[in-house]
């Protein structure tokens, strides 16, 4: 069962990012990323991790999908020549590096040892607390630090975007 | 003796040359003033030792450790017997007269004290030659009087033939050089040492040894240790005697000034080869092989120069070729054992060539620098006492009875025809020579003294006698060329080298008949030839071409030496500029600066401005350390 | 039980395809979205082993990526409205000032 869901929303995963990459107009890659991210939420429901697929939904397909949405339609952009001339080089390098993760993967015999453990811990996650809880309480207590910093990081960014993209500060070309 | 006085006699002219040398400016005109008496000293000191050797009393006095270096020690020191006494006496005698000479010769020449002083530095290297008690002395004064006749041949070295002749003269004498070199390496090798004393007291035990000259190329070639000594050593004197092949840089020498002519290419630097034979006759007498090399080059040297020198027409070179064939006489007299008459020859052959030489000077002075007999003629009246000097002197050369030569050479040919089968063919070829030595000498004589003037009508009224001082040496050197076969010459060197051969036998009268006869008949034919008929050399010139073309052109030596040595270590020289230096060195330098280059244009490529490019290049990167993490 | 490797191994294709993307588009903003691929897939992994070793820590980092991802892509959208007012294009060819 648990497989079935499994191969069910990797599947719609890599074909989706697979056509992220290689569509033209860039509002249907947009739309695939769009199905992308909400697989990758249904896979982190079957991963227990309720919270991160509600945060993921909201965040990533609610904000940034959007944001990316907004700016394509700015900027008008039309479809477009589709690869880069070093698509051949860059092909390859993605094989390499593919294989050599599966090598990886196969040599550390991770279906063997940790599937067992990982079977061992499956149902051993607290279900004394469910998953919002246990992140609250790991957030606000061990790392409270990184998520000060978090806030800072998103202050900054809005700061930043807010003057790159304002117009006065540009004495130059008129569109 | 005290040893003071032996260390003086080469130290005086030593003082000479570099007060005179150093002396610049103040010393200019006045050079004389210091060097003459500085090597009269050195005569007079010289005599005396003469007369302690000639006593019995040998002196033998070190002067100096050079330094000591694991077994070997190497020390420099003066050893003084008969043989080295008479080259001292020889040596500062025609030293001294030269010196005498040039006061008048070089008057007036830019080079004046330069000159006295490099006379003065060869008389010192000369002496110390001659005085040397081992072979490394010997070695190092063999190259510094190389390097005098270097300096004084290129004396006027505005001229480039002046300067041609003297780097002619050091290279060749330099090849000789690396032949002596290699006996002397050989000898410190052998013995161990380069003491004579020991060198000579361990010869006879070395007598069968021999080395394989293949050992380098792993086969086998065994040659007697003492005869490759000798004949390597002897190369040095080939080069430095003046001997074939070795001999080409002996007439261009004389280009120099004549006095030097006269000192150095006469009387003593040429004679260090014969000499340095002599005084290591220990070791020649022990290889057979090595003398019959000396006597058969000697032989063709003889015959070599004589032959030259009957067609020659500059009055220096025909007594250079004399030189050269007389100095063949003498080695060949060392080569077949008879050391005593060939250094007997030296002696009274350094007076009489000597002479020669200044009397030649005198005339080419008299005439302001005429040097072709041609162009001369009727001067037996206007230069009487340089006429006479130097019939004296042709006479000594021809051997005509009772002067110093006539007996020096006979010495040599009755030595010779004792000497073996071997010895009276060379005997033979010397009574030849000698003819051919009184004809070439006196053609000089009536060539140039006798019949009308052919002088440039431009100086042939101002001929008159030089000055004294250039009278004078050459009517003290007319007297030596003949006492000097009087005063015992063999006797006083019998110490040395044992009792001569046996010479009151019938053999040697019938020579030296014969010798005198053929003398004779040499002037008689010069005589027909240049006064009577005058025409006849010419006609028969003409008729024997070839053979005359031969004499000429030097027996075309030169040429051969430029066609098979010279031309192609110029272009052996050429090719290795042109492909080493600049293709492989400059090339290499050049190629860094333009590899370097090349890799910044190289790497400019990659500074594309472009992002993606950049992002390739980090993915490169990371999948190479990934490969590299799993391949390790 | 789905073993651990399967979700390594998407994590891997879902990261390679978007280095892929961002080494073989031109278009900024699509070279943008396979940055934001090449995230994604790094979530799945921590998310994933947060599961099978029982520990928190992995998503609690998924929930800090999320914020940097979310910062950057801001200001990274912000940089592209900047450089299309300046070249009118988002061919990322053309931006080459940094070229030698």
């Amino acid at each position: 069962m648990a497989t079935l869901f499994f191969s069910y929303f990797a599947g719609v995963i890599v074909v989706t990012s697979i056509l992220v990459v290689a569509l033209r107009n860039p509002v249907y890659s947009a739309l695939a990323l769009l199905i992308m991210f909400f697989h990758v939420a249904g896979l982190y429901v079957t991963l227990h991790a309720e919270f991160l697929a509600a945060v993921q939904i909201i965040v990533y397909a609610g904000a940034i999908l959007v944001l990316y949405l907004f700016v394509v339609m700015l900027l008008n952009v039309k479809r477009e020549e589709r690869y880069h001339s070093q698509y051949a080089l860059g092909a390859l390098l993605g094989v390499t590096i593919l294989t050599e993760v599966l090598l990886l993967t196969v040599q550390q015999s991770f279906s063997k040892e940790t599937a067992t453990a990982g079977l061992a811990m499956s149902d051993g996650l607290p279900a004394i607390e469910g998953n919002t809880e246990a992140i609250g309480d790991a957030l606000y207590s061990t790392y409270l630090f990184p998520f000060e910093v978090a806030s800072l990081i998103l202050l900054v960014a809005m700061i930043g975007a807010i003057i790159l993209a304002k117009r006065d500060l540009f004495e130059s070309v008129p569109r | 003796m005290d040893a003071v006085f032996y260390k003086l006699i080469p130290l005086l002219p030593f003082l000479a040359f570099l007060l005179v040398g150093l002396g610049g400016h103040w010393i200019n005109s006045r050079a004389h003033l210091i060097a003459v008496p500085a090597v009269l000293g050195s005569l007079l000191l010289s005599i005396l030792a003469l007369l302690e050797a000639g006593g019995g009393k040998n002196a033998a006095i070190p002067l100096y450790t050079w330094m000591t270096s694991g077994d070997l020690t190497i020390e420099l020191g003066l050893y003084v017997d008969p043989l080295t006494a008479a080259m001292l006496v020889l040596v500062t005698t025609v030293s001294s007269l030269v010196h005498i000479y040039t006061i008048g010769y070089m008057r007036g020449d830019k080079g004046y004290a330069r000159f006295f002083a490099y006379i003065a530095l060869f008389t010192f290297s000369m002496l110390m030659l001659v005085m040397a008690d081992n072979f490394l002395q010997l070695f190092v004064f063999w190259e510094a009087v190389g390097l005098c006749s270097y300096l004084l041949i290129g004396h006027w070295y505005e001229r480039d033939t002046a300067r041609s002749a003297a780097t002619k003269a050091f290279l060749v004498n330099r090849v000789g050089d690396f032949g002596f070199l290699l006996g002397l390496l050989l000898v410190l090798f052998t013995f161990g040492t380069l003491d004579y004393r020991h060198v000579f007291a361990q010869a006879a035990d070395f007598a069968g040894a021999t080395i394989n000259l293949f050992a380098p190329i792993g086969g086998t070639w065994q040659v007697s240790t003492l005869t490759l000594i000798c004949v390597l050593l002897f190369i040095g004197a080939i080069g430095k005697s003046a001997q074939f092949p070795l001999h080409v840089w002996l007439p261009d020498a004389m280009e120099g000034p004549t006095p030097i002519s006269a000192l150095i290419h006469a009387a003593t630097m040429v004679t260090a080869g014969v000499f340095m034979v002599a005084r290591l006759a220990p070791l020649y007498n022990l290889s057979p092989v090595a003398m019959d090399v000396v006597a058969a080059t000697g032989a063709l040297t003889m015959l070599l120069g004589a032959s030259i020198a009957l067609s020659q027409n500059d009055i220096k070179r025909i007594v250079a070729y004399s030189t050269v064939s007389q100095l063949g006489y003498m080695v060949m007299a060392c080569g077949l054992g008879a050391y005593t008459a060939g250094m007997y020859h030296l002696l009274t052959h350094g007076a009489f060539k000597a002479l020669l030489f200044l009397a030649s000077g005198s005339v080419i002075i008299a005439l302001h620098h005429e040097q072709d007999i041609r162009r001369m003629g009727g001067l037996k009246d206007k230069l009487p006492i340089t006429y006479w000097t130097m019939v004296i002197g042709s006479l000594a050369l021809a051997g005509f009875p009772f002067t110093s030569g006539f007996f020096s050479k006979d010495e040599i040919l009755v030595g010779a025809w004792s000497s073996g089968s071997f010895g009276k063919v060379l005997a033979i070829l010397g009574l030849l020579t000698a003819g051919l030595t009184a004809f070439y000498s006196f053609r000089l004589v009536f060539v140039a003294f006798w019949g009308r003037s052919r002088v440039d009508p431009h100086h042939a009224g101002h001929i008159h006698e030089p000055s004294s001082t250039m009278t004078l040496p050459l009517l003290v050197l007319a007297l030596l060329s003949i006492a000097a076969g009087y005063v015992g010459i063999p006797q006083f060197l019998t110490p040395v080298f044992g009792e001569g051969e046996a010479h009151h036998g019938s053999a040697s009268l019938v020579i030296m008949s014969a010798a005198t006869v053929l003398g004779l008949v040499g002037i008689a034919v010069a005589y027909v030839f240049y006064v009577r008929s005058p025409g006849i050399a010419d006609r028969l010139a003409a008729q024997w071409r070839p053979l005359h073309d031969l004499s000429f052109h030097k027996w075309y030596v030169d040429e051969m030496y430029d066609r098979v040595i010279v031309r192609p270590t110029f272009q052996l020289a050429d090719r290795m500029w042109a492909n080493i230096d600049v293709g492989i060195i400059d090339g290499a330098v050049n190629g860094v600066a333009r590899a370097i280059a090349w890799w910044g244009w190289f790497m400019r490529l990659f500074q594309s401005g472009q992002t993606q490019h950049y992002a390739l290049g980090m993915t490169l990167g990371a999948v190479l350390i990934l490969t590299a993490y799993l391949l390790f | 039980m789905v073993p651990v490797s399967y979700y390594v191994v998407l994590s891997a294709i879902v990261f390679t395809t978007g280095l892929v993307g961002v080494l073989i588009r031109r278009n900024i903003i699509i070279i943008l979205l396979s940055i934001e691929l090449m995230l994604n897939a790094t979530n799945i992994n921590f998310v994933a082993f947060s599961y099978y070793l029982g520990n928190v820590a992995g998503q609690v980092f998924v929930f800090f990526a999320l914020t940097v991802a979310a910062a950057e892509v801001a200001v990274g959208l912000a940089i592209i409205i900047a450089l299309y007012r300046n070249k009118a294009s988002i061919n990322v060819d053309e931006f080459q000032l940094l070229k030698w």
